[in-house]
Order: C-alpha cells, then structure tokens, then sequence
C-alpha cells in the first residue's frame, strides 16, 4: 500500500485475458463442428500447438526477461495457436504444426517485440509460412465421409503410418478452380463427394458464425471489419456467380466454403493488426475480402486467407494514416 | 603498418563486414546463397573482382580527376567483371549458367564501389589489396555460411554438386546430414533467405554485445537512477 503510483490509478485489470478467454469459448462450437465433420485431426492439431505455443512463450519471454507470469496468463498465445491449429488441415503431422507454431510464435509476435507489436497476424504469418514451405502436405484435407479414427489419427500424427490416399479428397473451392473443361454443375453432379464435403463445410461455417455473432453482441469487437469482409466478397461472389455461373463459384459458395467465417470473425479481428479507427476497419475488411475472391479465384492456392489478412495487415499502418477521424471543429 | 594491417584485417572480416554491419550486396547475397556450391562459386569471383578494382582503382588515384571518378571506378569494375564473367564460362560453365544474372550484376554490387570510393582511392597500392582481400573474405565468409545454413536446413544436405567447380574430384563431397530429409522449400525460397540473413546479423550482434559486456564489467554504472516508476508488472 505504501508504494506510490502515478495515474491512471483506476483500472480494469488485465483485460486482454478476459478478451482471450471470451473468443476462445466462442471458437468452442467451430472446433467441434470440425472435429465432428473432419475426424479428430484438428484435436490433436490444436492440443500440440497450445502446448507448444507455451512452452515457446515461456522460452522467449525468459530470454527478453520479461515476467513469465503476466504474459502467459494473458492468453494471447493460447488463442494464436488455436486459430493456427483450426486452419490447419486435420492430417497435419506432428512436425508440421510445430514449425506453424515455432514461425508465428517466434517471428510473427515476439521478434517484432511480442504482444501489441508484431504487425502481421502471428497465426497467418505460421501458416502461410507453411504453406510455402510444405504445399504438399498444407494442402490435404479429410473427407466427411472417411477419416481416422482416435487411434488411426494418433499414429498418422505421430508417425505419418496409415493410407490417407483413401481419406483425402480435394476441398470444393480446389475443385471449382480445376474444373476440367466442365461446368460447376457438371462438376458437381458427377462427383457427390463434392456436394458432400460442401454441406459439411457450411456446418462448420455456420459454427464459426454463430461464435463470432456471439462476440460481436458481447461487443469484443465492431462489426465494421468483418461486415465489410463479408460484403466485399460477396459482392465480387455475387457479380461474377450471376455473369458466368457455369465457371465462377456462387454467393453462398464463396461465404460458406473454405475459412471465410473463422476469418472474417477470429482472424481479422484481431486487434493488433487491423486497422484501428472504425473507417479504417471498413477499408480493412474489404480488401480483404476483395483479395480473397481475387486470390481464390485466380491465384494457384487453395484458399486464400494467409496471403490477403498479411497483405492487408501491411496496409494497416497506411489506412490508419488517412482514416484518422478528424476531431470535432478541426479544419480539413 | 603492422597495426594497420591487423586493423585492415578486422575491419573487413568482423568489425565492418561488408555483409553483416555495412549490409552491401544484399542482392547476390540473397538470391544465390541457396547451396554452398553457388555460394562458394559467387564468393570467389567476388573476391578477385574486389581485390582487383582495389589495386586497379588505387594505382590510378593520382591521375583520374576527382569529378569523374565514379564513372572510372565503374568502368575498372565492369572491366574487371567481364573478365571474370569470361572466366567462368571458361572453367565452370554449368556454374556460370546456375548463377546467371548474379554475375553480371556484380558490377552493382555497392561493397566494391563503396571500398573503391572510401579506401582504395586514397590509399598506396599494398593497402588497398589488402583492404580489397579482407572485405572480400569477410563477404564471402558471410555467403558461405549463409549458403551452408539454407542448404542444410532445405535439403538437409551440405556441399552438394560441388563438381561444379572443383572437377570430378568432388563429385562424392556431398554430405547428407539427414536421411530421409523432407526438405524445407522455405529455406530455398528468397524469405529463408532474408530471415536466415537476420539470423546471422542478430548472432553477430549477439557476440559484440557480451564481448562489450565482458569488457565493461569492471566499471561502474554511471547513469543516474530514475527516481520515480510507474510501478511494475508482475
């Protein structure tokens, strides 16, 4: 009692956990959608990279000597390799999650000097270095119809042993991109695994929507980044799909397949690297969305959220530049 | 000049290397330190070329007029640079083919214009070789260690097809260090390189910062304490 502080002398505690723990509840409904629908790859995926996130956290920040105990209790590291482990693909290997999580953990937060600092989206920064560095392996995905069991899971996992050839199946967006010469409904009345794996997909969506609407209500963060997310690609979705429907993905196609809702409500939130005024956060969202159609669409990858959240989070720092609200009376 | 040989000798090689503290040549340093063989292969024609434009530039220093001294220096070293380019295509062709552009573009590369500028044009002929020589190992220590670093960690191999420019004796120097490696394309790729480069930078400045630590232990801090905080995070 006796030491003195300067002000602020009232304050709301560490509000980054209370943040932290509120999205990862809401992350609870996605993860068990996808374990559900895609085998318990994810489980293993999201337990291996919290443990190895903290261990890594504990690492760094001891050698920055900085207290051990705030910063780990902030679970700012749990909810990055949490959204790391998600959009990984289910059939990651062990080593695989653990040089995503060694590159977002390390590089992405703590050489730019950790919480608050780093510019790109630590989680987008691993995977994205993963998908350059491994395309093979980022690229496979279980289909709903097969996976592993716990066991069969385990020992791919652990060890790589087991048939995957029998499991794995290419993702809708991939097979709308490589139609072959046919139509998307040529395309997807010949292969009803397709269809299959899109139903599957627009649960774990849904999921994903349901968790970030949850947030949103609880006012962790504005509407205005994924709202003009959500909008800028459906608008690139919409104008495309209705002009030449046989060879560009719909509307619904474009919001409800691939990572767009654990996106626009998990990803692009985040506070660090987005834009910060409420017009910036417009300006933010969009372009994300307009290059996700962009890169989707015409890119050689997949999906395509990596590539558009770390492209915008460099531009980040330019819109808040000319989106500064202008004070009250303050001449342009 | 013994004491300015020994200060030649580790300004080059540690003190101020070109690569890790001026950051020169940065391009052909990245782009071709993906195996020690290309490295390796860069690093010798970027020696001689250094040494070269050094002795040359610091034989004329007396003659060329300060104002066109730039264009001269540019012109010794694009000299200098097609004779290597020559060489190369002579001697180890397949070689010259890999490394491409990056030889031609040595002519650009700032670590031998900026020793021609600040050394060697102000100094007698025996310096400026030195000079030449240990800014050019210190480069080349650099691109080495770099090349061994992204080889090992993308093909899990070291000096791989170092035929190349040894001959056919070295046909069987490849070392695999990891059977069965997988490979880590991101090492290979220009971002492993830029990161790898850091890496080296924050090691060298790691070793400098315990080495000044080391020397200064004996004494005493003199910055004043500050008298009030803002508390501390537990």
């Amino acid at each position: 009692m006796m030491t003195l502080f300067s002000s602020p002398h009232l304050h709301g505690g560490n509000r980054s956990q209370r943040l932290m723990l509120l999205v990862l509840a809401a992350a609870m409904p996605g993860l068990l959608t996808q374990i559900y629908w895609f085998g318990y790859g994810t489980l293993f995926n999201v337990v291996w990279a919290i443990l190895v996130g903290l261990l890594l956290e504990a690492g760094v920040l001891a050698l920055r000597k900085r207290p051990l105990g705030f910063f780990l209790k902030d679970g700012s590291v749990i909810v990055t390799c949490l959204l790391l482990a998600l959009a990984l693909p289910p059939l990651a290997p062990w080593w695989l999650v653990t040089v995503a999580t060694l590159f977002a953990v390390l590089f992405a937060k703590h050489l730019y000097g950790g919480l608050g600092n780093n510019p790109f989206n630590p989680a987008m920064a691993g995977y994205a270095i993963c998908l350059i560095a491994f395309p093979a392996s980022m690229t496979v995905w279980t289909s709903p119809e097969h996976y592993f069991d716990l066991a069969g899971q385990w020992q791919w996992f652990w060890q790589e042993r087991g048939n995957i050839d029998a499991i794995t199946q290419a993702t809708p967006l991939d097979a709308m991109k490589h139609l072959q010469g046919k139509t998307i409904n040529e395309m997807l009345s010949a292969n009803p695994s397709v269809v299959h794996y899109a139903d599957a997909m627009f649960w774990v969506n849904t999921a994903y929507l349901a968790g970030g609407l949850a947030l949103l209500a609880l006012k962790v963060f504005t509407w205005h980044a994924p709202g003009a997310m959500l909008a800028s690609l459906g608008i690139m979705a919409g104008l495309f799909g209705a002009g030449e429907p046989d060879l560009y993905a719909s509307f619904s196609d474009h919001l409800f397949l691939g990572a767009t809702m654990l996106a626009a409500f998990f990803i692009i939130t985040d506070p660090v690297t987005s834009a910060t005024s409420r017009k910036g956060k417009l300006i933010f969202g969009a372009g994300i969305g307009i290059l996700v159609y962009v890169i989707r669409t015409w890119g050689s990858y997949p999906d395509a959220f990596a590539f558009a959240v770390l492209l915008m989070n460099l531009s980040a720092p330019l819109i808040d530049q000319y989106s500064k609200p202008k004070a009250y009376g303050q001449q342009p | 000049m013994q004491a300015e040989t020994t200060n030649l000798l580790q300004q080059g090689l540690w003190k101020n290397n070109p690569a890790l503290v001026q950051l020169l040549g940065l391009c052909p340093l990245l782009a071709v330190t993906n195996s020690v063989v290309n490295s390796l292969g860069l690093a010798i024609v970027t020696t001689l070329v250094l040494v070269a434009s050094n002795a040359l530039v610091s034989l004329t220093r007396n003659k060329v007029n300060s104002d066109v001294r730039l264009p001269t220096f540019v012109m010794i070293i694009a000299a200098l640079v097609t004779v290597a380019e020559l060489l190369m295509q002579a001697f180890t062709y397949e070689l010259y083919l890999i490394l491409g552009i990056f030889i031609p573009l040595i002519v650009t590369n700032c670590a031998i214009l900026g020793r021609a500028e600040a050394y060697a044009c102000k100094n007698p002929l025996a310096p400026s070789v030195l000079d030449g020589l240990a800014m050019g190992v210190g480069f080349s220590l650099v691109l080495i260690l770099l090349g061994g670093l992204r080889e090992l960690l993308g093909q899990g191999t070291l000096f791989a097809d170092m035929h190349l420019l040894f001959g056919d004796t070295a046909a069987n120097w490849k070392l695999t260090l990891i059977d069965d490696y997988r490979g880590f394309l991101f090492a290979i790729l220009p971002p492993g390189a830029f990161i790898g480069m850091g890496l080296l930078i924050a090691l060298k400045n790691l070793i400098d910062d315990y080495q000044d630590k080391r020397q200064t232990t004996n004494h005493e801090a003199t910055e004043s304490r500050r008298v009030r905080v803002t508390g501390t995070i537990t």
